[in-house]
């Protein structure tokens, strides 16, 4: 791997920037792996990542059916925090925020990591104790946070509507000043230049149809370049989860169902900070281009279609200009859906699976990206050692069958 | 927006409606022998198939009755609905997509 530094651009500049080596080898699969990881998004290559680094185990592919990070990765709002409210969540949402503040220079390559503060407005009693509760909670666990009054609310975001008599009367917010955005697409390209120079081959356009199971055991996988054999395998395919679950005939507790995002035309700074209600569904931030950057709830129906109905994000947009009456004449350019994969206590399953070797770590939901280096990590971890980190031990699949759910529904059922 | 043929009352927009999710799913007749593993099974695991899907929706803004319906979840196509108590049609074949 050649290193970005200012010397390279530097010298790069002098040839016209015709020189940079491509980011990731395209190998053509092996017959054979140790370690075959389904699914190239975020999380998929930062588990590779972290096998490699952490781990010493290089014998890794990742196999992706489409392009990488051309799942929920390219497609989130990119909103990164750590203030959950129970221990078990703080915990792993958190290790992931201390790895997000060193990943640039841990890849060397910018992930562009904004930390401008997140804040989640209240608009009713029931808001604003949830809050107030989270607050005392995160600080128990050492997380940075804040509650603020509506006038501070004001003065920290100045384009919120905070009228006593708005139709979503402001009644005050938390806020997380670490939290913020980051660049989706670089963190994949980040992770993948990263891994691939470790030795990870990294293998676009392969869908893995099949897994195989001889004896209790993985074995391997089929795909649609061939079959692989692998010592483990590990799923990391998101709203796909449920899907290659099935092929190794592991049902789960997750539903997939589509998540709507938009974006505005450019304008110049007019928003410094991320904004989210949950109560409304509404989030908003503003890219370094200058769009606004914001999404809806899910669809209440099951999808693979990546594609949502248009009265979801109708509503969102209603609250949205109720919020910010600023917005009322901006025209929103484009919008999407990914697929999304809801668990019911709205915590995700990084587990062990009754079959050896096969590991699953899946049911993010709506709020994955901001865990995407803690979950690599752990994932990583888990593989690596047949068990998992006491970081994710409590996000096992054996919760449901004992009862000890981890409910996340007031920070992160509609939130991200 | 989905246009969903309630069985009583014809096509209507799906803001009318709420869905309701996996259809058939019977409670246990004998809750007291349950197992942990049986109860977690009948609780939270849930089919997720992408292709046809038999759920559940009530018109919430219409007549206010449950149905179940079949629908890809790839196309969004609904091959049939049909009233709470009458037994699922058999699966159709593949979806407009091709999908399966
Ligand atoms: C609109 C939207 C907004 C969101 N906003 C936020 C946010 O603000 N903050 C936040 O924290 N989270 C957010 N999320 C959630 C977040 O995007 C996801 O939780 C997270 O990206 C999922 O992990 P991933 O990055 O690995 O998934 P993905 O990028 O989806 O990676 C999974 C990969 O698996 C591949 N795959 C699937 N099946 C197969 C197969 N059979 N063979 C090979 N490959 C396969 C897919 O092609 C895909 O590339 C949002 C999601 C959406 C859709
Ligand atoms: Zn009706």
């Amino acid at each position: 791997m050649r290193r970005y530094s200012i010397l390279s651009l530097a010298r790069n500049a002098l040839s016209h920037h015709q020189g940079w080596p491509r980011l990731w080898r395209s190998p053509e699969p092996r017959r054979a792996y140790e370690i075959v990881i389904v699914g190239g998004g975020g999380h998929g290559l930062a588990t590779a990542y972290y096998l490699a680094k952490e781990h010493g185990i290089v014998d890794v592919a990742v196999l992706e059916k489409g392009w990488l990070g051309g799942g929920n990765t390219g497609r989130n709002t990119t909103i990164i925090r750590s203030n959950y409210l129970w221990d078990e969540s703080a915990a792993i949402y958190e290790h992931a925020l201390r790895l997000w503040e060193g990943l640039s220079a841990d890849l060397n390559f910018n992930v562009m990591l904004s930390q401008r503060g997140v804040l989640n407005l209240a608009h009713t009693l029931h808001d604003l104790r949830e809050g107030a509760r989270r607050v005392h909670a995160n600080r128990l666990n050492g997380i940075d946070a804040e509650w603020l009054t509506p006038a501070e609310v004001k003065a920290f975001c100045p384009i919120v509507n905070v009228a006593r008599d708005a139709r979503y009367p402001v009644l005050g917010a938390t806020l997380q000043r670490r939290g913020g955005v980051a660049r989706h697409d670089a963190v994949a390209w980040g992770y993948a230049r990263a891994a691939d120079a470790r030795g990870v081959d990294i293998v676009q356009n392969c869908e893995v149809t099949g897994i195989e199971v001889s004896g209790g055991r993985v074995t391997g996988v089929r795909t649609t370049r061939g079959a692989i054999g692998a010592r483990k395998v590990a799923i990391a395919a998101a709203g796909h989860t449920s899907v290659l679950a099935a092929m190794a005939g592991i049902r789960l507790p997750i539903q997939s169902h589509p998540l709507q995002a938009l974006v505005s035309e450019p304008v110049k700074p007019v928003l410094d900070c991320v904004v989210m209600s949950n109560a409304v569904h509404v989030y908003v931030s503003q890219s370094d281009k200058g769009e606004l950057v914001m999404g809806a709830g899910i669809d209440a129906y099951n999808s693979y279609g990546q594609r949502g109905s248009f009265h979801v994000i109708e509503r969102q947009m209603a609250a949205c200009l109720e919020l910010f009456p600023i917005f009322g004449r901006m025209r929103m350019m484009r919008s999407w859906a990914g697929i999304v994969d809801v668990c019911p206590d709205a915590s995700p399953i990084v587990s062990k699976t009754p079959i050896g070797g096969l590991y699953i770590n899946g049911g993010w939901g709506t709020g994955g990206f901001k865990s995407t280096p803690g979950s690599g990590w752990v994932f990583a971890h888990t593989i690596a050692r047949d068990e998992p980190h006491p970081l994710n031990a409590p996000f096992s699949l054996d919760r449901f069958a004992t009862g000890a759910l981890i409910d996340e529904h007031g920070a992160a059922a509609v939130a991200h | 927006m989905l246009l969903i043929p309630c069985p009583w009352c014809g096509p209507r927009d799906e803001s009318e409606f709420r869905y309701g999710g996996e259809a058939h799913i019977g409670a246990p007749a004998n809750p007291g022998s349950l197992s942990d593993a049986d109860w977690a099974d009948y609780l939270f695991m849930r089919n997720n198939p992408k292709g046809w899907f038999r759920e559940r929706w009530m018109h919430a803004q219409g007549c206010r009755r449950w149905f179940n319906a079949v629908r890809h979840t790839v196309s969004n196509e609904i091959a049939a609905v049909y009233r709470m108590g009458e037994p699922p049609p058999p699966a159709p074949g593949p979806g407009r997509e091709g999908e399966t």
